[in-house]
């Protein structure tokens, strides 16, 4: 008994590493210039789309690739920027939303367009058969993107707190025009967080590629699970997604175990709620 | 004050405001005699979008709470109306009443939590209840599970809302529209309709003014949520089919949304004219594209929102306003040039 609990922990901590990471690109963006992307998780279709393309062109593996992968989406996010997000920056919030729902539309419209609605999946990949300790048993794909994602979830997170580069964003995010006058060029920080932000659903799309589904509207489920994951941990704050990742992540995979399969994303979104009346800004959030 | 001096004026133009809606009427009380068959559907889905769309207006446009639930609302009501007919054989007519008591309640029983969010938690909060609201429906056998509920046959008579032909349905969504519209018109011009606006504008000041901000805000939810659950009514008695997945739709209320702020927010016409473009677009877009290619027609529909999104974010009644506004100003601007020039003289 404790054993198959151990294991279903351990299952819960995996998935909900991989949310952190997904969840971070979304915060970093939203805590850096205030706008919440609702197209974020089909840039993870983006990802998972392009690691399936080298896969079937060229036979790389998507751990191989994943470092041209992770450079892709994230040059994708700085064009998003750039084309898109620029030129809303100082209109309604209503708009900011709206400009990211027709970007939704058109990736989902896009990858049916280009690869059709079926599902896919990489045949042969590198990584299969799962690792076994003593009676616990851990898939190896799964095992090996969450170990990628806790890595990079690290690497930004030092990166933005040790480095000047990070100091920089983190004062345009505190106060965008006094960041200004020091002297820090605010557009280019607003390209750098989107261009993180994406290559972190990068990271995560190219891991997945390897163990998950892949069809035009993957990134719908993991896109709103990010929503949710960086409301529960407080909008902006990286600690916060860390937590509510994992929290998620181990609700869905043990309520998915011991109620049923059907209700696991039923539990998330009550948890979510439950944690949001007692603390309206989420776990680590900052009161209004 | 401003706004009371604006509306007199408004009353002493009175041709055009009353010539202009009176000329829409009458098109729109004669349509079914000029189209029919397909077409006639396109124009009850405009309708009954732009009735959705003035209900999220209420509550976005007017009171500022950004909703991406009101799928939920229009689907529950559609739920409601369907068990009550299949459980206990109710009149469908009778169970509209009840959908929109039981989506009523609902809706401020919702609200009360979700108020006390501002901004982005708000409308995820909103996102997160449509999952929740889904989940239970596609797992709950006797509302139909995931197959969804059929509604019986019945004699073909209004008492049970079921016709021949589309053109009774069509009045009926007509008469909900214009219910909507008068509800919007007395929002702007009551009392309860300025509270909305200011809280819109600014919560915290008009907090200290006295405003009552959960109370007001859940009137807008209340009024908004009993109106789709109308129109949910009506749409599940027109198809005579109803689904978890296509009635609580995440896209459904980003679409609803679309609406209001693509039409105008807080403007009484912009859900009429938002509902034209996107029904027209989603509808034009899948029939001559859709043969194409599968997903075509989004990518062309996505790229039109962005670009009206980057291009026009106030919406076409925002752009018509500003433009008339624009106008005034240069007639003002002669007419002071004239004085001046008078003066000199």
């Amino acid at each position: 008994m404790s054993n198959i609990f151990l294991q279903i922990l351990l299952g819960g901590v995996l998935t909900g590493f991989v949310y952190v990471l997904i969840s971070l690109g979304l915060t970093l963006i939203f805590g850096v210039m205030d706008i919440c992307n609702f197209a974020h998780g089909d840039f993870l279709t983006i990802a998972m789309y392009a690691a399936f393309c080298f896969s079937l062109w060229f036979g790389l593996d998507p751990i191989i690739s994943l470092p041209i992968v992770t450079l892709l989406v994230g040059l994708f996010g700085a064009i998003v920027y750039w084309l898109l997000i620029r030129h809303v920056l100082n209109s309604s919030g209503m708009a900011q939303i709206f400009v990211t729902f027709g970007l939704m539309i058109f990736i989902r419209g896009m990858m049916q367009a280009l690869f059709s609605a079926n599902y896919r999946k990489i045949t042969n990949p590198l990584l299969e058969g799962s690792f076994t300790f003593g009676s616990i048993a851990l898939s190896k794909p799964q095992v090996v993107a969450s170990i990628g994602a806790i890595t990079a979830t690290l690497i930004i997170y030092l990166f933005i707190t040790k480095t000047r580069t990070g100091w920089a964003l983190q004062a345009v995010s505190e106060n965008r025009q006094a960041a200004s006058l020091m002297g820090i060029p605010v557009q280019k920080m607003f390209i750098l967080a989107w261009a993180i932000g994406a290559a972190c659903v990068g990271i995560a799309g190219g891991l997945m590629a390897e163990y998950y589904y892949i069809y035009p509207e993957v990134g719908a489920l993991f896109g709103s699970l990010s929503f949710i994951t960086v409301a529960l941990g407080g909008f902006g704050s990286i600690p916060g997604v860390f937590i509510a990742g994992l929290l998620i992540g181990i609700t869905e995979v043990v309520g998915g175990f011991y109620l049923s399969p059907a209700y696991k994303y039923l539990l998330v979104y009550s948890l979510y709620f439950v944690v949001i009346v007692i603390r309206p800004q989420g776990i680590l959030g900052k009161k209004a | 004050m401003e706004m009371k001096i604006k509306n007199s004026k408004r009353i002493n133009l009175l041709n055009p405001s009353i010539i202009i809606p009176a000329v829409a009427l009458i098109i729109l009380l004669l349509i079914p005699k000029l189209i029919s068959g397909y077409f006639l559907h396109t124009v009850i889905l405009i309708l009954m979008y732009a009735t959705l769309g003035a209900a999220w207006n209420w509550l976005g446009g007017f009171a500022g709470q950004i909703s991406l639930a009101h799928a939920v609302f229009f689907g529950l009501g559609s739920y409601v109306n369907a068990c009550c007919q299949i459980w206990f054989g109710i009149n469908p007519w009778v169970a509209m009443v009840i959908s929109m008591i039981i989506v009523g309640v609902f809706s401020v029983l919702i609200g009360i939590p979700c108020f006390r969010l501002k901004g982005h938690y708000f409308a995820i909060a909103t996102i997160a209840l449509g999952e929740i609201i889904k989940t239970i429906f596609v797992n709950w056998p006797a509302a139909g599970g995931a197959i969804g509920l059929y509604i019986p046959i019945k004699d073909i008579s209004l008492k049970n809302f079921q016709f021949y032909s589309k053109i009774p349905y069509y009045y009926i969504i007509l008469m909900m529209y214009i219910l909507s519209t008068i509800i919007t018109i007395w929002i702007k011009n009551s009392r309860n309709g300025y509270y909305f606006r200011a809280i819109k504008e600014d919560p915290e000041a008009s907090k200290a003014l006295g405003i009552d901000l959960v109370k007001t805000k859940l009137l807008a939810m209340w009024l908004s949520g009993v109106m789709c659950a109308m129109v949910g009514s009506f749409y599940v008695n027109y198809v005579l089919y109803i689904d978890p997945e296509g009635s609580f739709l995440f896209m459904n209320s980003v679409k609803i949304a679309l609406i209001a702020v693509m039409g105008g927010m807080g403007s009484v016409f912009g859900p009429i004219i938002g509902s034209i473009i996107i029904i027209l677009l989603s509808e034009g877009s899948r029939i001559y594209l859709g043969g194409m290619g599968a997903g075509l027609d989004f990518v062309i529909y996505g790229l039109l929102i962005m670009i009206i999104a980057v291009y026009q974010p106030g919406g076409i009644v925002g752009a018509f306003n500003s433009y008339t506004k624009k106008r005034k100003k240069a007639k003002r601007q002669i007419v002071n040039q004239g004085i001046q020039n008078d003066s000199i003289a």
